[in-house]
């Protein structure tokens, strides 16, 4: 029987001897692999993106909203009243009595206009307390955050973000400077550090001031949230049960609060661009099934070409099975070969996509790219098969007529 | 004990509706080292006689004995090996296959029999060298003359040593002195004992065979031998 490097050797041969159609068919199979390892890299690097940011909040952190958003079945409160109570800053104080929780912040937001000397724009207003830095891990470039006081006395210092600081005080010191917010004046105390990025509110572009301040500012007694964190991430769920219980016990017994936690919001994201990656595979994987039928396609013209040497290798004693196994040997380099192209072809896509957005993790999962390459190899094999079948059938007097 | 033995060989060809009897009552014996060439017009049936020879092809009816054994009943894939290793092919149109070298097309049998790239390496070296073409071993086949390519065919077609050469028009493509010097070459090989075949439609080649056969309609029309010298 034929040695198995010899077939290999024999099939090496035949495709590189018509490199017209090897190279026809080494794309089309390339083409497949490297649009499964690209999009999944887009579709995964998106959703590592999204999970980084949301790290950035902080994975202990829990969000207090006013108002129930989830049907929690139907309880005794619900048919008391379906106004929620508003969250106070005594709410947020009286959160501190929970074990499991650090830190907590209120906050207060809102839109008002920032002037200093002659200088005007709007701007997005936070009040909060000094827990709120350590909470959302800012840094400060300049001074010291908002100083350590009681929640009810606002004081009339601000902190300001990088931004803002470059856009109205351009080189000039800022600190000890007074500035206007609506129709208030603070004086700045801190600078934050620039920081880009932030899901939602830009670090970079914010007033900071005591919550109690900005509540007269906008003429509010509620707050918008209560940022709260837990020990650390295990403690989370307990820390949860423990402020529902507080802030339950202070609302007449209703629980009109919801509660956000990272993971949730994590988990969520995390699910939805999974499954997004995992459909754009999907896609990806067609382009590889038709590469598949152009590889049986191409196969057989080899085949029709190749008549008059299959005619001969059956009248110098090949059976029937060397030759199907050198067709399929073929087939299987060709798939292999266009497949690692594809592979070096789409890691080579997903490395241009780095450099053109940089914040974009565009890295092609493993799975994807044993996904796709498995694929293609099984394919370019299977689509083989009936070609090389069709190979080894063929009448040795007829295939040698042939010219 | 004849090496080739057949016996009522029938071979008939369904073409639409008609069936035409490309051999009828075939009765041949050939003994080993003979050299017996098969003539007669187009269409006499020559060609698949030496195709069923070959075992190419299989008869309708009748019986084939190779050396002793009936390979009528083999299996294509015991048939394939007795092609490997008892039959040499030599074809008018050479049938080399062209992106191979004139080495690789001669060892194209070794490889298919499994034989170890040494002793095929050794074995490929000595047959350039007997059939004087041990300058064109790493040439293709259209980098070669017309004779050229035909002694790497017999070269490929004698590599495994057969106990038979069928030749089936083997000087229709060559000009006459490189036919004449392909001819020698074939009867050097039958001069060291092996069976030769000739299937042609040239007479002066037919009559340079001891034995002659002249084909008509599927029967053998006449087996004539002429006394060895």
């Amino acid at each position: 029987m034929m040695r198995s490097r010899d077939i290999l050797g024999f099939a090496t041969r035949a495709a590189t001897a018509y490199p017209m159609r090897t190279g026809l068919m080494m794309l089309a199979m390339a083409i497949g692999v490297a649009a499964v390892v690209l999009l999944t890299a887009l579709g995964d690097g998106a959703r590592r993106y999204v999970v980084r940011e949301f790290s950035a909040l902080g994975s202990s952190l829990i969000i207090v909203l006013p108002g129930r958003t989830e049907t929690g079945g139907v309880g005794a409160g619900s048919f008391v009243t379906n106004t929620p109570r508003d969250l106070t800053v005594d709410d947020a104080a009286a959160l501190l009595r929970a074990g499991r929780v650090t830190r907590v912040a209120p906050l207060v937001l809102g839109n008002s206009e920032i002037a200093y000397a002659g200088k005007l724009r709007e701007v997005m207003v936070i009040g909060t307390t000094t827990a709120f830095a350590d909470i959302r891990n800012y840094r400060l470039g300049q001074g010291r955050f908002l100083p350590e006081e009681d929640w009810r006395r606002g004081s009339a210092v601000a902190v300001i973000g990088a931004t803002l600081h470059q856009e109205l005080f351009g080189a000039e010191p800022a600190l000890g400077q007074m500035i206007r917010v609506g129709d208030r004046r603070y004086r700045v105390i801190g600078v934050l550090a620039a920081s880009g990025s932030g899901l939602g509110m830009n670090a970079d572009e914010l007033v900071i001031i005591p919550v109690a301040a900005a509540q007269a500012l906008f003429n509010a007694s509620s707050l918008f949230r209560i940022f709260a964190e837990a020990r650390d991430r295990d403690a989370v769920p307990a820390a949860k049960t423990q402020i529902l219980d507080i802030l339950k016990a202070r609302h007449d017994g209703e629980e009109d609060v919801t509660l956000i936690t990272q993971d949730a919001v994590l988990g969520t994201f995390d699910r939805i661009l999974g499954a997004l990656t995992l459909a754009v595979a999907g896609i990806a994987a067609i382009s590889l099934a038709v590469a598949g039928i152009l590889v049986m396609n191409v196969m057989l013209v080899a085949i029709t070409q190749r008549t008059s040497e299959i005619g001969l290798l059956k009248a110098l004693g090949a059976t029937g099975s060397i030759i199907r196994l050198v067709f399929l040997t073929e087939a299987a380099l060709l798939s292999i070969a266009g497949a690692l192209a594809g592979l070096l072809l789409g890691h080579l896509g997903a490395w241009g996509l780095r450099l053109m957005f940089p914040v974009l993790p565009a890295y092609p999962p493993d799975w994807a790219v044993f996904a796709g390459l498995g694929t293609a190899i099984v394919t370019g094999v299977l689509f083989g098969v009936m070609p090389a079948r069709h190979a080894a059938t063929l009448d040795a007097v007829d295939a040698l007529s042939k010219r | 004990m004849a090496q080739i033995e057949l016996d009522n060989i029938q071979r008939i060809f369904q073409l639409g509706d008609s069936e035409v009897h490309a051999l009828q009552d075939v009765q041949l014996r050939i003994d080993a080292g003979e050299y017996v060439s098969v003539m007669g017009p187009s269409g006499s049936g020559k060609s698949t006689l030496l195709n069923l020879l070959g075992l190419l092809d299989r008869p309708n009816d009748g019986h084939y004995r190779l050396e002793g054994r009936d390979v009528t009943t083999l299996s294509a894939d015991e048939q394939a090996r007795v092609r490997r290793e008892r039959i040499g092919f030599v074809f008018q149109s050479f049938h080399l296959v062209p992106r191979l070298t004139a080495e690789e097309n001669i060892a194209l049998p070794l490889l298919l029999a499994g034989i170890s790239p040494h002793d095929r390496k050794a074995r490929v070296a000595q047959a350039l060298d007997d059939f004087g073409l041990a300058k064109r071993g790493d040439h293709r086949p259209d980098q070669l003359s017309g004779g050229q390519r035909q002694r790497v065919a017999i070269a490929r077609a004698t590599i495994m040593q057969p106990a038979m050469l069928l030749a089936d028009e083997p000087t229709g493509n060559l000009d006459r002195a490189t036919g004449e010097e392909v001819t020698q070459l074939l009867e050097a090989l039958n001069g060291r004992g092996v069976t030769l075949i000739v299937v042609t439609h040239d007479p002066h080649m037919g009559e340079r065979a001891q034995r002659q056969i002249r084909m008509e309609d599927g029967r053998i029309d006449s087996d004539s031998k002429r006394p060895a010298p």
